[in-house]
């Protein structure tokens, strides 16, 4: 048996005390080090393929070509929030230093589709505190898909898109077997990062498995100012594997075991002392069906996440309270596909059943009295079961798309006191509601001699999510409020179009690409002044409403320029803009924004410098907690380097972001809190034969 | 074959014979009492009859008692049918007596079991204590009983009951009755009489009774979707709704109103005054 062992080495854990000392060091020895001749891996300067050519954008996090695993990214072994970020396509809001919340079209969570390897998973946290994204870790991902609008629907409802993120797979490759080791730092928050993989793969078989640590301190924003709760402590442990049954039947299965502790939320009035998540599945791949049907893939699923948010770290609290949550995920999907002339057709079933349960318990000053009790989630069942379908018909230098899906949506208030307590907004309540979901979709794409289109139109629904549909008195902190779920809420569809626009001139590439989506019935919470708030010093009460409609667009502009071999000049600007039937601002949507990056990529040596930026926020939101936001741009620099020591490889990668230690926040930092400031990072990656 | 089944179904004919017979052979339990799943609050021992009261509480206390009487006949050793009964607590305070409201003791489905409730403005003390006067007439003959009587404070201390002097200087008794809170939209009744004098409490009809429930303990908030109380005639109660979206400590505060819409008693409740001056309490 060849066996092969591949280390990657990162050699230093920064410690707290060591601040800005690391980063030094690490330069230091970048410095020295002998420059050698031999091959190096291209790498891929920027994170994914910018230019929004298929509007959809696929984030590469490791490619099992690479045996230098993320250094795609300009940060490797950076969270994959920051991966995500760095993105075109996704924003994020954040409510402190730790699992951010993605946004896709200026969409969060209950409009998109999150999925991990086409699995459906559902927060666990009443307060969107732990996004899917949380629960993985770049180190068992090979890629981010990113696809907008009613592209998304094929893993599921969604109305912004969808985001499906890849685990990284040996696959049946002959490598037999490989190990690595990988560790970084980060200056600003002492952040470590320790992490190892063991992969065995050959022909008829494959094990891939893998771990990590992760650990930061608070961080300190731009001036100096530390940023209380802050810090996070995470580690996350998958494996995968896969056995042939015969050429053309395999076997696969995956598990991932992920748990955070010690979360801090500086933009939030409680913590989490634990995020916990146990995914697995099991799938069975064919490379024939029945008839002419081929490539059958079947996947049987289940995740269950638990989510302890409290607030015994706080000092200076109201009221004490516990809110934990849990969310359990049992689906399958099915799909097959079948060729015939131009046309390719892909049929999927599927199906999920999810149950939601979180409550709240506070425990009143006066400890004479007894401790008071709520459901905030009460006990919701989802049971989702949906047909897709889409046929791409190519053409010579075209094609056309057409797609649909159909799913019967169903949601059961298990709880009796869950349902009594939601009996008091809505006395006639049904203890269970069914909803049909619908999306049809078409794309249109053409390639032509100096220039590339694609247009798109769709329609597509969704049901409200447990919160906006059966949420208890679920507080705000952003906006002060605590917000009631509706069950009488009416679906919210969107009418969709997009452009976009290629066009190649010599060395510059110029992209523009817009969509428009009219929604319907667009969910909003509204104030109800005859509510009284439950949380002390809330400012009001918000029931979820279907607003008439509600208009978003967003613009963008891309363009790069090879400036020489080595030079080469990219950069993005973006507009959107989101307002309701009144021509109210809709929350969260972001100001114009750009980013430009100047990269050197040469064999052994790559550079990047990196401005970043917004405008001000001028269109905002009060009555949602948004103020104007104020501009602010943003320098990054990095540089790596590659070097051969005999047969070994080693990569150091080193870099500052905010360079000039700017105070700024943006329109997505929950609360205003601020951004991180000067932050040194390093890594080093040591590969050896 | 044939067998098999034939041994089977002696078998099967025996077993129902015998479960036959075993409730055959069970008596018709006449001696079960009827109030096993109340509490004996006190046995009056007078005119050779044993009294027994019992209430769903395990004391007297104040606020509402829905009690029960049985009277054993010491000598037959049965339970006296159709009887019927007057009865009158009586508070001794160190300066004067005075009743409480009550209802007329009226008979159950159960010919020996009587029932009526009455309700406790305040506890007895050391000085101070209730005595329940009995007058009952049991085969055509009257017998008349006295006991002490303890009746106590609720354990939890929370108030269920409010005995005021209301704005047009009539003194009120104010009795929530008993109830299992959930959090739901809960069936709420209170009991209203006026003080007539130190012995007659009737019923007050046709007031209303304005309901807000609090929180204290978090914030002083309210709950949703209340609904005041208003006179229900056929069984002389205030009826309203009431919405608790939690478990805990919650006040209801309230005020009573009068036909002509004028307060009797009671304040709303603003940030500056948290509570008003006629409430009850709960907490589960």
């Amino acid at each position: 048996m060849n066996t092969e062992f591949i280390y990657k080495v990162f050699g230093y854990l920064v410690g707290g005390s060591l601040r800005n000392t690391v980063a030094l060091v690490l330069l230091c020895t970048f410095a020295t080090a002998e420059r050698t001749t031999a091959q190096e891996p291209i790498i891929d300067n920027s994170i994914d393929s910018i230019l929004p050519i298929n509007l959809q954008e696929v984030i590469v996090i490791s490619s099992y070509k690479k045996d230098l695993e993320h250094s795609a990214h300009a940060k490797p072994l950076s969270t994959l929030d920051e991966y995500l970020e760095a993105s075109n396509k996704v924003s994020l809001i954040k409510r402190g230093a730790y699992a951010w919340e993605p946004m896709l079209n200026d969409m969060s969570t209950e409009r998109l589709s999150v999925t991990i390897d086409g699995m459906r998973i559902f927060g666990a946290c009443t307060d969107k505190m732990d996004p899917i994204t949380s629960y993985v870790d770049v180190s068992n991902l090979s890629e981010v898909q990113i696809l907008g609008g009613q592209q998304g629907a094929e893993h599921g409802t969604t109305i912004g898109g969808s985001i499906d993120m890849q685990l990284e797979k040996s696959n049946f490759n002959p490598t037999d077997w490989q190990a690595a080791i990988e560790t970084g730092g980060e200056a600003n928050n002492a952040a470590r990062i320790i992490g190892g993989e063991l992969n065995y793969s050959d022909e008829k078989f494959y094990v891939d498995t893998d771990i990590i640590y992760r650990k930061a301190e608070n961080y300190v924003a731009g001036g100096g100012e530390e940023v209380a709760y802050s810090q996070y402590e995470k580690y996350n442990f998958s494996i995968n594997g896969g056995v042939k049954i015969s050429n053309s039947q395999k076997l696969l299965g995956s598990f991932i075991f992920d748990e955070a502790r010690d979360i801090g939320y500086p933009a939030l009035p409680m913590d989490v002392s634990l995020a916990q998540a146990f995914i697995g599945s099991i799938s069975y791949l064919q490379d024939f069906f029945i008839g002419r049907l081929t490539d059958w893939e079947t996947k049987l699923y289940a995740n269950s996440i638990t989510h302890i948010m409290d607030d015994s770290q706080r000092l200076d609290v109201p009221i004490r309270m516990d809110m934990p949550g849990w969310s359990d995920t049992y689906g399958f999907y099915s799909q097959s596909q079948l060729k015939h002339e131009d046309h390719r057709f892909l049929f999927k079933l599927d199906g999920f059943y999810n149950r939601s349960l979180a409550e709240m318990t506070m425990y009143p000053n006066n400890s004479e009295e007894r401790e008071m009790f709520m459901l905030t989630w009460p006990d919701v069942r989802s049971i989702n079961t949906g047909f897709y379908a889409e046929d791409v018909l190519s053409f010579e230098n075209s094609y056309l798309k057409f797609s649909t899906r159909f799913a019967f949506q169903s949601f059961n208030v298990a709880s009796e006191m869950g349902l009594n307590s939601l009996r008091i907004f809505y006395p006639d309540m049904e203890q269970r509601q069914t909803r049909i979901l619908k999306s049809v979709a078409a794309r249109y794409r053409i390639e032509g001699d100096n220039f590339q289109f694609t247009g798109g139109l769709s329609y597509g629904d969704r049901a409200p999510s447990v919160s906006e549909g059966f949420g208890f008195y679920l507080y705000n902190s952003f906006d002060n409020h605590d917000y009631i779920g509706n069950p009488d809420l009416k679906n919210e569809s969107a009418i969709e179009v997009n452009a976009s626009f290629v066009v190649p001139i010599n060395e510059l590439k110029i992209a523009m690409e817009g969509n428009y989506f009219h929604t319907l019935n667009f969910i909003l919470g509204e104030v109800n002044p005859e509510l009284s708030v439950m949380t002390i010093g809330a400012d009001g009460v918000k029931v979820y409403k279907n607003l008439l409609y509600a208009n978003l667009y967003n613009i963008s502009l891309n363009a790069t320029y090879q400036l020489s071999n080595a030079f080469s000049l990219s950069g993005n600007a973006s507009y959107h803009r989101g307002t309701d039937q009144d021509g109210e601002n809709l929350p969260f949507i972001s100001p114009f924004t750009y980013a430009s990056t100047l990269a050197y990529t040469q064999e052994k040596l790559i550079a990047s410098f990196t401005v970043n930026g917004a405008a001000d926020q001028v269109n905002f939101n009060p009555d949602f907690g948004e103020d104007r936001t104020d501009a602010y741009t943003i320098f990054s620099l990095a540089v790596g380097r590659n070097f051969k020591i005999n047969e070994d490889k080693l990569y150091i990668k080193a870099g500052v972001e905010n360079v000039f230690d700017t105070n700024y926040s943006t329109y997505t930092d929950w609360n205003n809190i601020p951004r991180m400031g000067r932050n040194f990072f390093a890594a080093i990656t040591y590969s050896f034969n | 074959m044939k067998t098999i089944k034939t041994i089977i179904a002696v078998i099967l004919l025996s077993i129902s014979i015998t479960s036959c017979s075993e409730e055959d052979k069970d008596p018709i339990i006449i001696d079960e009492n009827p109030l096993a799943e109340y509490n004996l609050v006190t046995n009056v021992d007078a005119n050779n009859h044993s009294i027994e009261i019992y209430s769903e509480q395990k004391d007297f206390t104040i606020g509402f008692n829905q009690l029960f009487i049985r009277i054993k006949d010491n000598d037959m050793d049965t339970y006296i049918s159709n009887a019927s009964i007057q009865w009158k607590p009586v508070m001794h305070m160190t300066e004067m007596m005075h009743s409480c409201p009550k209802s007329d003791v009226t008979k159950t489905e159960n010919a020996t079991v009587y029932t009526g409730y009455v309700v406790f403005q305040m506890p007895g003390n050391s000085e101070e204590y209730w005595d329940l006067e009995l007058e009952y007439t049991a085969n055509g003959q009257v017998y008349n009983a006295i006991e002490k009587i303890n009746v106590k404070a609720p354990l939890d201390g929370k108030r269920r009951v409010n005995s005021f002097v209301g704005e047009d200087d009539s003194r009120y008794v104010m009795a929530m009755m008993p109830f299992q809170p959930e959090i739901a939209v809960n069936d709420f009744e209170i009991m209203v009489f006026k003080m007539e004098n130190m012995m007659n409490f009737p019923v007050v009809k046709n007031h209303k009774i304005v309901l807000d429930p609090r929180m204290p303990g978090m914030g002083n908030h309210g709950s949703p979707n209340n609904e005041d109380l208003v006179f229900d005639v056929g069984s002389g109660l205030y009826k309203g709704k009431l919405s608790l979206t939690m478990s805990g400590y919650w006040k209801l505060n309230l005020i009573l109103v009068d036909e002509n819409a004028a307060i009797i008693k009671g304040e709303t409740i603003t940030s500056d005054n948290e509570s008003s001056s006629l409430f009850f309490e709960i907490e589960f």
